[in-house]
């Protein structure tokens, strides 16, 4: 793998911009005329996305940046003005020389503002936009009014209370009591969609942001609107559920609680949830995600954005991959074998003594590692350190499984350059296993250190890893080679850890710890750098950033990166 | 259970996309073909549709649901729509709705569309027919007929095979 210099994302240098004047609530900004939509594609800049520039938030429903605008919802109507001109085609101007502007009005009312939908509306040079008016919040207040008449107002038994926009835009622009007198529309409750999704018709606001989500991000056009009016209901057509593998997005979009997560409805109550910025390590393509955990229990992970990555999704497979981390089998002691007691709990001090003696007396050449490309950066890079000193054979298991367009990579490692970029891995991932179990049976390797893996899944069966003298093994699950380990060593899973991956276009992106370790178990990383300063003598860091700075100085392809400047987004490194 | 469209009626629809810059335009004449056909729009028929016009069944689903004169079930041999906009409520339709159900065994209290059991007739309440002048007036199928007193509604009844 040549590595080159890290650099930050390349882009080719920017076309000129051209720019309009517009005012935004009587403050005069410059905005592009034309800005990406939704696929990215340069458009005429929209009231809304001129609004944001100016740091004035329009609030919104239908609207998502990543969705093609329907502009059914209405809340973000605004009152707005355009210069008035004269029958000479010319601007007419004030008396002390600045235009006169025409605020818009209906034609035959002209006491009543007409108002534009700011996410669809173009802005024009001279355009005086108003969100903050008096006629902009009765017009909020009254669209708000009308979505709420069918309401259940179930606030208190939905999942999506303390995230919901219906909520918070009520608290800005609601009444505190309703004058809906008449009978409301009763629609359909808890709707099985499909696997993964409760509907409740009744919050619904048919904002269809699920809808243009699967037509037009995923190509599964499986939802719709049937009936009419007041009885407009949000469903699948009979016998074709919603299900495709993106199909909990649906559930982040939806800005009510309509649709809601099998997995997470009726878990826990969103504010209680400590909310931590990591990445998702079912694939290569490392998703930027949030974790919900309270308590030290992972509730769910939810897309974070990223446009260099996963835009605002992620898949439903990655999504509910996180079970396995509170698994009651995990592994939470260190273990020493003693040969006539069998496995007996030690401590990680004795634990790692032991095994740098044993390390130290090795014969070069007589050490093999497994590592995996589920580790780290720094874990791998620090593998790579011992295995420079026990001038050990090393390889990584390679998993390849089913991509798909969207999001999901083929790759099911999350750190396969990580394995590569730090020499751990061998060309092509995976070529040197038959090496190391043809070392086993030979009697040449005599000490095998396993991370992360079921080696007698991959090549090196039970009756092989029999003959070794050591078998050292970290594992966060029980499997048949932790079952024959001489030393076992609880490990971490992602979200109980720091550190980074490498994803499958060479972006470094951080993981972030959202939960403690279980019983003794360690990250990786700082039982491996004990292990190395005692087996090489070389001191190093005990934080993971220093850790991280250090390793960007030895690995040629992480140069010039620092774990500050990943920050929540990752940095792309060339691979 | 199996659906069949007969060929006569596939060449038609076929003929009918023809008509549109765009196959998805036509959905509601083919909609309108097949309704005239089977009576009804099943969800086999919505199928098909959205098959021939290289569609989700989703899509033809929400037409469907949307217009009220797309029937979701079986409805009977003669469709009897009275009209029950301003003109005609004045001018007796409800009487006239009510008489009509009475005779055919059918609920008067309710509004929408009823079959009897035999599945001749069905009733239902329909907005405006566009003549105002002569209310009550209602439609049997595609015959119009204008100030339907208790006696003429018999006759149009007698007249139903």
């Amino acid at each position: 793998m040549s590595a080159a210099a890290a650099t930050t994302e390349t882009k080719p240098s920017p076309p000129p911009v051209e720019k309009i004047r517009i005012k935004v609530d009587g403050r005069e900004i410059e905005v592009p005329k034309l800005m990406p939509d939704w696929q990215g594609k340069l458009q005429p800049t929209t009231m809304l996305q001129a609004c944001a520039l100016a740091g004035v938030e329009v609030p919104h429903y239908c609207y998502h940046p990543k969705l093609p605008v329907a502009g059914n919802c209405r809340m973000c109507l605004v009152e707005f003005g355009l210069p008035l001109i004269g029958p000479d085609r010319k601007p007419v101007l004030n008396e002390d020389g600045t235009t006169k502007i025409a605020k818009q009005v209906l034609p035959y009312e002209p006491t009543t503002v007409r108002g534009a939908i700011a996410c669809a509306t173009p802005i024009s040079t001279g355009m005086e936009i108003y969100p903050g008016s008096p006629a902009t919040r009765q017009m909020r207040e009254s669209v708000l009014e009308f979505l709420l008449i069918n309401h259940p107002l179930d606030c208190p038994i939905c999942d999506q209370a303390g995230e919901c926009k219906l909520q918070e835009y009520s608290v800005d622009y609601g009444q505190s009591a309703s004058r809906f007198v008449e009978a409301k529309v009763h629609k359909p409750k808890a709707v099985d969609l499909g696997p993964r999704i409760v509907l409740d018709d009744e919050r619904c606001i048919l904002c269809s942001r699920c809808v243009r989500f699967t037509k037009d991000i995923v190509g599964d056009d499986a939802l719709g609107f049937v009936n009419r009016g007041s009885y407009s209901t949000l469903t699948h057509f009979p016998g074709k559920p919603f299900d495709n593998n993106y199909t909990l997005n649906t559930v982040d979009i939806c800005p009510v609680g309509a649709l809601t997560s099998k997995d997470f409805r009726f878990q826990m109550r969103v504010w209680f949830l400590k909310q931590t910025k990591s990445i998702c390590t079912s694939c290569g393509t490392g998703c930027n995600i949030v974790i919900g955990s309270r308590e030290e229990k992972i509730y769910r992970y939810e897309p974070r954005q990223n446009d260099a990555v996963n835009s605002c999704w992620m898949c439903d497979a990655g999504r509910l991959n996180y079970k396995w981390v509170g698994r009651e089998d995990r592994l939470v002691k260190c273990g020493v074998r003693n040969p006539e007691r069998g496995m007996k709990d030690a401590s990680w001090v004795a634990a790692l003594n032991e095994i740098a003696d044993r390390l130290k007396k090795a014969p070069a050449g007589s050490v093999a590692i497994v590592a995996s490309a589920r580790q780290t950066n720094e874990e791998l890079w620090l593998l790579s350190k011992l295995k420079a000193k026990l001038s050990a054979t090393s390889d990584s298991v390679p998993r390849i499984g089913e991509g798909d367009k969207l999001l999901v990579n083929v790759d099911k490692n999350p750190n396969s350059y990580g394995a590569r970029l730090t020499g751990v891995a061998a060309d092509p991932m995976g070529s040197s296993l038959p090496k190391i179990a043809d070392g086993i049976r030979g009697g040449g390797i005599k000490t095998l250190i396993v991370f992360g893996e079921d080696v007698t899944k991959h090549g090196i069966g039970a009756e092989l890893l029999g003959k070794l003298e050591t078998l050292i093994v970290s594992d966060i699950l029980p499997s048949q080679t932790t079952e024959l380990a001489h030393y076992l060593l609880p490990g971490c899973a992602h979200a109980e850890k720091r550190g980074t991956f490498t994803n499958i276009k060479g972006r470094v992106q951080k993981l972030m710890k959202a939960v403690e370790p279980r019983g003794d178990g360690r990250p990786e990383w700082e039982f491996l750098h004990d292990l190395v300063y005692n087996v090489t003598g070389q001191n190093g860091f005990v934080s993971i950033e220093g850790l991280f700075n250090q390793m960007v100085k030895e690995v040629p392809a992480f140069n010039g990166l620092t774990w500050a400047g990943l920050g929540d987004l990752g940095v792309a490194v060339r691979i | 259970m199996n659906f069949a469209v007969p060929t006569e009626l596939e060449t038609e629809i076929d003929e009918l996309i023809t008509h549109y810059p765009q196959k998805r335009s036509a959905s509601l004449m083919a909609l309108h073909a097949l309704q005239g056909h089977f009576g009804w729009i099943s969800r086999e028929a919505i199928e098909w549709i959205a098959q021939k016009l290289e569609l989700l069944p989703i899509n033809i689903y929400e037409l469907v649901t949307f217009y009220p004169m797309f029937r979701t079930n079986p409805v009977g041999k003669y469709q009897i729509k009275v009209c029950r906009t301003l003109s005609c409520a004045l001018g007796g339709s409800y009487k006239l709705h009510e008489y009509l159900c009475q005779k055919l065994g059918l609920d008067s209290n309710a509004q929408s569309l009823q079959t009897t059991k035999d599945g001749k007739f069905s009733v239902e309440f329909v907005e405006c027919l566009a003549s105002c002048g002569t209310a009550p007036v209602m439609m049997c199928n595609d015959d119009f007929y204008e100030g339907v007193t208790a006696p003429k509604a018999d006759e149009i009844l007698t007249k139903c095979k």
